[in-house]
């Protein structure tokens, strides 16, 4: 029997599907898809790949207009989306990048074992989510004025490491070491800034977590050994959050701007959202230094976050961060846009990296690996839906080959917020859990609803393809102990 | 069609379809289906006001500006909204009173947080009234 997308969408191996270019008329390049044949299935059916084929309209973008496994639709880009753009003839788009700038993941680990915190996981949860602010309209402890908010956007982690949140040794492990360079906090406007003073310091609301974790599987002894996963059996913790209003004006402001600079620049897009500019045009420029600025909130958001979440462990175990061992295993941006140097048909270029809803992935060796890693590859987190499980990857030379150094970044959605509320209420996703040994804290039933494991593709699968195809090798499973959503 | 406003169904975020006679109406039920997602409208009372003016270059972009600043309002002065009257609009302007009151939350759920309204899948249409289609990100 014929499948489907016969005619629009060829196979060309078990993980990897091509879009022609020739399949819509102002391609500049094919689509990629990573994902198994029953993943495409559902991926013909929500259409996330007319998404993929929409970006490769963008001016400059080479190679592929690539899809992650976790792919699902989202406003202009889909999520799970990769495409680079040449730096000289090229554009930058902001929904490349999306409202919730540098969104990422954290993972710390401790010397506890499932045996030790099980007994006292009820209050562990209680204390991070009475001492890290969620939800929707939260609001933080930190308080900034106009000079502390400049630095926070200029300096991202360090800010928050000076401040006293959190250790030096964190931002050896953080991507960009926690703060990108080109941010210039003038290119961000007052709104934008009224936005995110009283936020910084909370978790928000939506798909955003604290999740105590457990060891469950790995895959490779060595390499999680270096990054401090001794057993099965050990607990971890993740923080999952991003830069808050901050990031979402900056982008509503650029992606507004942009839809004029299209016009000006006679840029032809089939989608308003995937508003664009040059990257070296003055609105690119533009865009890229306020970007960097909620990227770094971000990361001064999830340092400051992480403090507190180690304030927590502290005090129920009642044991010092040395004895507990709680030190971060790695930080990684799931939304940005980066300008990386890849090599395309043989020649070296600099090229704007958007990720959406994809995660950096660069091998060993890669100089922009920390020293701790470079001898294994850039660490890899990928949050699962909270009744499942999460994992931890490394990234591959085949990712840098061919995936301009990228992998993917969750589960995916599968179903509607909407939907799942209608399947599935609350309070029985928390029973649910509960029967099942994991601890949840909300601050809304209905978004808990709306997080509910069956809105979520398997990420097991998901991990199994990069894995599979190369573009990542997973090291670790974990599963939820805990859970704080916002 | 007796709706004012209805939700669609989208994979990742949620969509609002709202009607009206007039433009005006549409708009004033884009915003009202908007806060129906963040609490239940009906807990809202209105003892504040806030007067607002948005400009743009077309209808389209003005719809998004619209529902974008009162987000943005939402976000910075924690005002939860529920009655809009629209005092001016155009393709390009428009100027309008929104009420409503502060977050309390003994007394409002928050159901969910809104980042923003898109420019993906936005649209105006005109039959018997007006027809208003806009993508949110959650």
């Amino acid at each position: 029997m014929a499948v489907p997308w016969k005619g629009v969408i060829n196979k060309i191996d078990d993980y990897r599907w091509e879009i022609p270019q020739t399949y819509k008329q102002g391609m500049r390049v094919p689509g990629l898809i990573y994902a198994s044949e029953s993943m495409l299935r559902h991926i013909w059916e929500d259409e996330a790949y007319l998404q993929v084929a929409n970006v490769a309209f963008l001016p400059g973008i080479v190679g592929y207009s690539l899809a992650m496994p976790d792919i699902h639709p989202g406003y202009g880009f889909p999520i799970g989306g990769v495409a680079a753009t040449r730096l000289k003839d090229g554009v930058v788009s902001p929904g490349g990048v999306g409202f919730d700038i540098n969104c990422g993941a954290r993972l710390l680990r401790t010397n506890l074992t499932e045996e030790e915190v099980k007994p006292k996981i009820e209050q562990l949860t209680s204390a991070l989510y009475i001492n890290i602010p969620s939800g929707v309209g939260s609001e933080g402890k930190i308080r900034l004025n106009e000079k502390e908010m400049e630095k926070v956007l200029l300096k991202g982690a360090q800010w928050a490491v000076e401040k006293g949140y959190g250790e030096a040794g964190d931002i050896m492990v953080t991507e960009e070491s926690g703060c990108m360079k080109r941010a210039n906090p003038e290119k961000v406007s007052d709104r934008a800034k009224k936005r995110g003073a009283p936020q910084l310091g909370t978790l928000g609301s939506g798909n955003h977590f604290l999740e105590v974790e457990v060891v469950n599987e790995i895959y490779d002894r060595e390499a999680a050994q270096v990054m401090g996963i001794m057993e099965e059996g050990q607990v971890l913790l993740m923080v999952h959050t991003g830069s808050r209003g901050f990031g979402h004006q900056v982008c509503d402001d650029y992606v507004r701007l942009m839809g004029e600079a299209v016009k000006r620049y006679g840029i032809n897009l089939p989608d308003r959202q995937l508003a664009c500019a040059p990257v070296n045009s003055p609105e690119g420029q533009d865009y890229l230094a306020g970007m960097a600025c909620a990227a770094n909130y971000a990361w001064a958001n999830r340092q400051c976050i992480t403090h507190w979440a180690r304030e927590c462990f502290i005090r129920v175990f009642n044991k010092g961060p040395r004895e507990l061992g709680l030190e971060q295993v790695y930080d990684v941006a799931h939304n940005i846009a980066k300008i990386e140097e890849h090599t395309v048909n043989g020649q070296k270029i600099t090229l704007c990296v958007h990720r959406k809803g994809a995660t950096r992935a660069f091998p060993k060796g890669h100089p922009d690996v920390p020293a701790i890693y470079r001898n294994i590859g850039q660490p890899v987190l990928i949050p699962g839906d909270m009744g499942r499980y999460s994992f931890v990857a490394i990234g591959t030379e085949t990712a840098m080959k061919e995936s301009f150094g990228s992998t993917c970044h969750g589960a995916g959605r599968m179903e509607s917020r909407t939907a799942a509320k209608r399947n599935v209420r609350g309070s029985d996703v928390l029973h649910e859990l509960a029967s099942r040994g994991i601890t949840v804290k909300a601050a809304s039933m209905s978004g808990l609803a709306e997080e509910a494991s069956e809105a979520y593709k398997d990420v097991a699968e998901v991990v199994e393809v990069t894995h599979k195809a190369g573009i990542s090798r997973k090291i670790a499973k974990v599963v939820p102990l805990g859970v704080v959503k916002g | 069609m007796n709706k004012d406003f209805e939700i669609i169904d989208h994979t990742a975020d949620v969509g609002i379809r709202a009607y009206g006679a007039d433009l005006k109406d549409a708009f004033v039920n884009a915003a009202r289906g908007l806060f129906s997602l963040i609490t239940e409208l009906d807990s809202v009372d209105e003892i504040l006001q806030r007067n607002i003016e948005v400009d743009a270059p077309d209808e389209e972009i003005l719809l998004v500006a619209w529902l974008n600043e009162l987000i943005y309002l939402f976000d910075v002065e924690n005002v939860l909204f529920k009655r809009f009257e629209i005092n001016k609009l155009s393709d390009t302007h428009l100027e309008a009173t929104a009420f409503g009151e502060k977050v309390d939350k003994t007394k409002h759920e928050l159901k969910i947080g809104v980042k923003a309204a898109t420019y993906h899948m936005t649209k105006i249409v005109k039959d018997d009234g007006y027809r208003v289609e806009v993508l949110l990100d959650i």
